[in-house]
């Protein structure tokens, strides 16, 4: 069993306004990171991901209970004590200003320099060091203000390690960036984690991406307990679908994936396998068909044919056959004007 | 086992795509240079035309061949051109603080209400109190100026004072920025009222208060002037580090071990106490607060402040100097108000600088 880095005792988290009764966000909450490990923290909006990241990171205080990094209270840390221990990264796009790729990272060393922040020759091979473990050197020299976004994340990432904590909590760090982006982060977290023993938690709406990086899930359902375990657990106990579940979206448990529409006009049975089979199924799906996994009654029967390079779709229904060329066609034909 | 995360030993690679540092600091002796040619050139050119040789005199305590001239130069032009400096290096470090801090392109030394309440003190002092207006109208040696400068020092503590009792109670930065907008607006609706129902002399000694002026300032009042720029410039420098941090936000700079409340209380002071201080002696000397930080940024290319802060007191104080002595508008009598010139020459300047090294948007940029 892996160290626990970070741990939660009865933790309350929420606001407390002035002249009005605390407002209570979520708990209590108990709750462990471990060191060398990727969690990734999920919830609908309003759950209280941020809060609950804000009041983990030390910045704002716990309505009760407590916060505990390697046996010490966050909110007793001084600090710069804290920041040796602990960096965070923002979903805010990090502001340029003049600084280069390096300066930016170097930044980081801030709790282990001198009154003017002169960096040694150790702390610059913290700096190089933690810029190649992100895949920035081809950037660091460059000024920050003519990177991408991506780029820009990667450098804050880098800023987090030099501070060499034990753990590092990232706010939806993924949010503005695209796709591909939003993969090589992941990848790079989890790989960080496993690389330098150090606990990483981020929160995130990406939750395909964080069942197939995380090794822990944390779970915050609106309202509800807080649930960790792995992402496999998870949806077997029926625990991540809960998490989500909203008018209209059901998450499948077969396939992982979750479905927007509600399936209510009616089944469809569809033969065949390959790809074109499987992103038929999508289509249908996508507009409002359930798919039949086996016979039984249905509206209509889908043959896949693959040939060459493509492939051909032959739809029956009411004794009535057709042949398409594409699933555009196809999906036009079941509209209800095209019935008869 | 208390840190059982050990860090990686990081690989020894060769030290590559470090930025050229050292080339910018290059730029600080230049510049270092060109000060002390404004410098030189402030004692040596004014109304009175002095040969260059006399002026060495008198400044060596030589034999000067006119003794006026050796008065001119060693107790007019000497304290002139050094608060001139120290007003430029203040007000410039002070504005680039208070930029960084507030990640506002547009702040300036005065923006927490600092001049509003030094101009309220002297308002006070001019418009109501029982001094002659005619003896307050700049110029050497008279009695009011000290009466001035205390009371616009008084407002500006006030002002500060006010800052301060809200930044220790860590409100964000936008409502310290509001709260000193209002007090400013305050202490402006105070001095119209003042102003409404004083006699017109009156009024011109006021308004000759708020067109700045390094003359009138004294030996004996550099003997305050020169020790509180040099704490607030030591302040500013022991702040650099603090001010880096700050650059990515308030949130990251507490992240990475920044003390945020003892960080803005010392942001405060030192501002307060070189704005307050320039202010309170030599008027509310507009422009420079703002402008130097950008020129600083684009000349240096960088946002380090340890950088920036030794290059905005050069640059400050170059500045000043020169829209100082073009004031004096040389080979006559005739001496335009220095916040009219700063803003008449500064300005164009500083335009063409930033629209031609497009510096301040990245600086700036989110």
């Amino acid at each position: 069993m892996n160290q626990k880095i970070l741990t939660t005792h009865q933790l309350t988290i929420g606001y407390m306004p002035p002249r009005r009764p605390p407002a209570i966000i979520a708990g209590p909450i108990t709750v462990a990171l471990h060191a060398g490990e990727l969690a990734c923290l999920l919830g609908p909006n309003g759950a209280g991901k941020s809060t609950l990241i804000r009041t983990l990171a030390g910045m704002q205080k716990p309505l009760d209970g407590r916060v505990l990094l390697l046996g010490e209270d966050v909110h007793h840390l001084a600090a710069d004590d804290l920041a040796r221990r602990l960096s965070v990264v923002l979903t805010e796009r990090p502001p340029a200003g003049l600084l280069t790729g390096y300066e930016l990272v170097a930044l980081g060393r801030h709790p282990y320099t001198g009154w003017l922040g002169r960096l040694t020759p150790a702390d610059e091979a913290v700096v190089r060091w933690a810029v190649e473990a992100v895949g920035a050197a081809d950037v660091a020299a460059r000024p920050v203000s003519e990177l991408s976004d991506g780029q820009r994340q990667k450098l804050m990432i880098a800023r987090a390690l030099t501070q060499e904590p034990a753990a590092i909590l990232l706010d939806e760090p993924t949010a503005f960036l695209d796709l591909p982006h939003r993969v090589e982060i992941m990848r790079l977290l989890r790989r960080l984690a496993r690389e330098t023993g150090r606990a990483i938690l981020l929160s995130t709406h990406d939750l395909d991406l964080a069942l197939r990086t995380a090794d822990r899930l944390w779970l915050m359902p609106a309202g509800g307990p807080l649930q960790s375990g792995a992402p496999e657990d998870l949806i077997l106990n029926g625990a991540f679908e809960a998490s989500f579940r909203t008018e209209g979206v059901t998450f499948d448990v077969q396939t992982g994936a979750f479905r927007v529409q509600d399936g209510a006009r009616g089944r469809i049975y569809v033969n065949g396998d390959g790809a074109a089979t499987i992103w038929t199924r999508r289509a249908l799906e996508r507009a409002g068909f359930t798919i039949s996994a086996n016979g039984g009654p249905v509206l209509a029967r889908v043959e896949v044919r693959p040939n060459g390079s493509g492939a051909s779709w032959r739809l029956h229904r009411n004794d009535r056959s057709s042949e398409h060329f594409s699933i555009a066609d196809l999906v036009a034909a079941l509209e209800p004007g095209e019935a008869q | 086992m208390t840190q059982p995360v050990t860090a990686p030993s990081p690989p020894p690679t060769a030290a590559r795509s470090n930025p050229p540092i050292n080339r910018r600091w290059g730029l600080l002796m230049p510049l270092v240079v060109a000060l002390a040619l404004a410098f030189i050139a402030s004692l040596a050119i004014g109304s009175v035309n002095i040969p260059p040789d006399q002026v060495a005199a008198a400044l060596l305590g030589r034999e000067v061949e006119r003794p006026v001239w050796a008065q001119i130069v060693l107790n007019l032009r000497l304290p002139k051109a050094t608060t001139a400096a120290l007003a430029g290096a203040a007000l410039s470090v002070s504005g680039l603080m208070l930029q960084t801090f507030f990640r506002n392109p547009l702040a300036d030394p005065f923006i927490l209400g600092i001049s509003s309440g030094a101009s309220l003190g002297v308002a006070l002092v001019v418009l109501t109190a029982g001094v002659a207006g005619n003896t307050l109208v700049a110029g050497i040696g008279l009695t009011g100026d000290f009466a001035l400068a205390a009371a616009a020092a008084a407002g500006s503590a006030i002002a500060l004072l006010l800052i301060l009792a809200i930044a220790r109670r860590m409100y964000s930065n936008t409502v310290l920025l509001i709260v000193g907008l209002m007090f400013g607006y305050f202490a402006t609706a105070i001095v119209t009222i003042l102003l409404y129902f004083a006699v017109p002399e009156r009024i011109q000694a006021y308004l000759n208060w708020t067109f700045g002026s390094f003359g009138s300032v004294t030996w004996g009042q550099l003997r305050v002037i020169a020790p509180a720029v040099a704490i607030g410039l030591l302040l500013a420098l022991l702040l650099a580090k603090s001010l880096n941090a700050l650059l990515l936000g308030e949130v990251y700079a507490r992240s990475m071990g920044v003390n945020l409340r003892r960080a803005r209380t010392g942001i405060m002071i030192s501002t307060a106490v070189l704005a307050g201080t320039i202010t309170a002696f030599c008027g509310p000397i507009a422009f420079l607060g703002v402008a130097v930080p950008h020129l600083c940024r684009s000349l240096f290319r960088t946002s380090d402040h340890r950088l920036l802060i030794p290059g905005a007191v050069v640059v400050g104080a170059i500045l000043s100097l020169l829209t100082a002595l073009i004031a004096e508008v040389p080979g006559s009598s005739a001496v335009l108000p220095l916040n009219a010139v700063t803003a008449l020459i500064g300005a164009p300047v500083v335009v063409w600088i930033i629209l031609s090294r497009s510096q301040v948007q990245k600086s700036f940029d989110t």
